[in-house]
């Protein structure tokens, strides 16, 4: 459908790219991991919902109570269809990715939730990553923590590979719910799911996938991907923060407890008790993120209209430059494949003897060069590497090859600071 | 070219030289100190003597330049002196980190830590520049206690 993927015509569509930082500096955004851009295409459509057809939703009997709530559940949707959900009503809005993971670990142990498959005590096992964003790792020691289960995880080879060696011994009877992240936010590595998954099935665990990083940046089907749960959050596909997203199957929705008590998720109410609206409303307790969610409905509109498919190409044409060229770069080391072999456009590296916030600092306020410096709310993934933390460049749809040589001079003038 | 100013070459300097770095018995107390938003971590001993006066403060950790150049000065600064003069001297360094950039450093108090000045000015590394010298003035609670 489209033929010619245009970087300069898609930067017009950013309209902070175009923009001049003090002193005269060009933007050169390498933070999209964090949080990407937005195009002007999200922003209008928000920017008409809020001036001509607010109201909330579900509940205002009138024509903006109408309006919006078209809009809010057309956004539903799109969404479904974006992540190939089979119904619409698996599409959960949240507050971000953080709520989603949490909302699921909340349903396991839960004295209100009588199905088997999630029930969780002493003795059963939670298997998570070495290489998960805090996100994916809290939420299961808080669960772990509240019903007695162990948590267990994949350790991280030294290429930033999921190390399934011990795959059996990890993942078995016991364990009822494998959460990996489907790729690295900090290593950019793109995880095996079938592997995992089929192993999972073996044993009848549930598995969760942390797909933050991925539905940004390639078409996720969930579907054909066959887990269970898949959180992301709308802030990284070009939409705005403060939405999030849950898939789940059908019928394991229907059998998890709500999540948040509120307005909306109800059936009936009395003073002792209260019967729940079926899945998605059941959590999505109080007014939610209106004008966010039809502005994460128009992100992946906009995506969908260039085609994930070129975006893959556009960013594998990116990370292949960039690792090509950081390589040349003396004393760096990118902690992560090495080649685009199942990997997206995050590279994360250490530069010898330079703290990664000295790194930062310099890039941006002598290049403009913006990118994130820590842990990257991945510390356990650093301490395995044994170091505090790194340099992330992260790519995305609207970033150039000029902008990569921008971020190489950028560590040269570094390295010439602190030599 | 704003950053370079706060990257003074005395800044620098300690960076790569730091002084009285390492970990030394004996002390009266130890703390370990983290800025958990960027993971720069610091263990500081102080080790006090008569009439208040500071016999050595000891530390290891990791982190940027400007937190372990923070901590080089401060070892130089305090190893030697007096408790009272000493906290007067965090006490300066503290108003100076918080001013934003706003107040003119006292350079008669802080001496060579006058070279942070222009770190005030980036919100996100004043903590950075804070770690050793918070961890110093919890350890001499510690100590005196």
């Amino acid at each position: 459908m489209n033929t010619g993927f245009d970087v300069e015509r898609i930067r017009k569509d950013f309209p902070v790219l175009s923009r001049e930082l003090s002193g005269g500096r060009p933007l050169v955004y390498l933070d999209s991991g964090n949080s990407a851009q937005k195009p002007t295409q999200v922003i209008d459509v928000m920017r008409e919902h809020l001036a001509m057809h607010y109201s909330n939703v579900g509940r205002a009997m009138h024509a903006l109570g109408a309006e919006s709530t078209e809009a809010y559940e057309n956004a539903r949707d799109k969404i479904a269809a974006f992540v190939g959900a089979p119904s619409r009503d698996e599409i959960v809005f949240t507050k971000n990715a953080s709520e989603a993971l949490n909302l699921v670990a909340y349903g396991f142990g839960n004295p209100t939730n009588d199905d088997p498959r999630f029930r969780l005590g002493p003795g059963d096992e939670i298997v998570i990553s070495e290489m998960e964003h805090h996100s994916n790792i809290v939420p299961w020691q808080l669960l772990a923590q509240r019903t007695g289960a162990t948590l267990k995880w994949f350790s991280v080879t030294d290429e930033g590979r999921l190390d399934l060696s011990n795959l059996e011994e990890l993942v078995t009877e016991r364990t009822k719910i494998v959460s990996i992240v489907h790729q690295s936010n900090v290593l950019g590595t793109v995880n095996p799911v079938a592997e995992v998954l089929a192993r999972a099935r073996q044993v009848g665990a549930l598995m969760m996938l942390d797909a933050s990083q991925s539905v940004p940046h390639q078409q996720v089907d969930v579907a054909a991907l066959g887990v269970d749960f898949l959180a992301f959050t709308g802030h990284k596909v070009v939409g705005p923060s403060g939405i999030g997203v849950l898939w789940g199957r059908g019928e394991l929705l229907e059998a998890m407890p709500p999540f948040m008590g509120g307005g909306e998720m109800i059936e009936a109410v009395w003073m002792d008790h209260s019967t729940y609206a079926p899945a998605p409303h059941k959590f999505e307790a109080g007014t939610p993120p209106i004008v966010e969610a039809i502005g994460l409905g128009a992100a992946v509109d906009y995506l969908s209209a260039i085609g994930m498919d070129a975006i893959v190409r556009h960013e594998r044409e990116l990370t292949g430059y960039a690792l090509g060229a950081l390589r040349e770069v003396p004393g760096l080391r990118v902690i992560g494949p090495q080649s685009l072999d199942r990997r997206g456009g995050t590279v994360s590296f250490t530069l010898e003897g330079i703290h990664p916030h000295d790194v930062g600092q310099i890039l941006d306020d002598n290049f403009g060069v913006a990118v994130r410096v820590g842990h990257h709310c991945a510390r356990p993934l650093h301490l395995r590497f044994g170091i505090p933390a790194t340099t992330r460049a992260s790519f995305y749809l609207y970033n150039t090859p000029a902008e990569i040589d921008a971020l190489v001079r950028g560590l040269h003038h570094v390295q010439k600071v602190f030599a | 070219m704003i950053a370079e100013s706060m990257y003074q070459e005395l800044i620098l300097e300690h960076y790569k030289h730091p002084q009285g770095r390492g970990l030394r018995d004996p002390y009266d107390a130890e703390v370990h100190h983290v800025n958990p938003t960027c993971g720069d971590e610091i263990t500081l001993r102080v080790k006090l003597g008569d009439g208040g006066k500071v016999e050595d403060v000891s530390y290891d950790g990791q982190g940027c330049s400007i937190s372990q150049a923070a901590a080089s000065v401060l070892h130089e600064l305090a190893a030697g002196s007096t408790v009272d003069e000493t906290l007067a001297v965090v006490e300066e360094f503290t108003r100076l980190m918080q001013s934003r950039g706003q107040v003119e450093a006292d350079e008669d108090v802080l001496g060579d830590a006058v070279a942070f000045a222009g770190v005030a000015k980036f919100p996100a590394r004043v903590k950075c520049a804070l770690l050793a010298w918070m961890a110093y003035k919890d350890a001499v609670v510690r100590s005196s206690t």
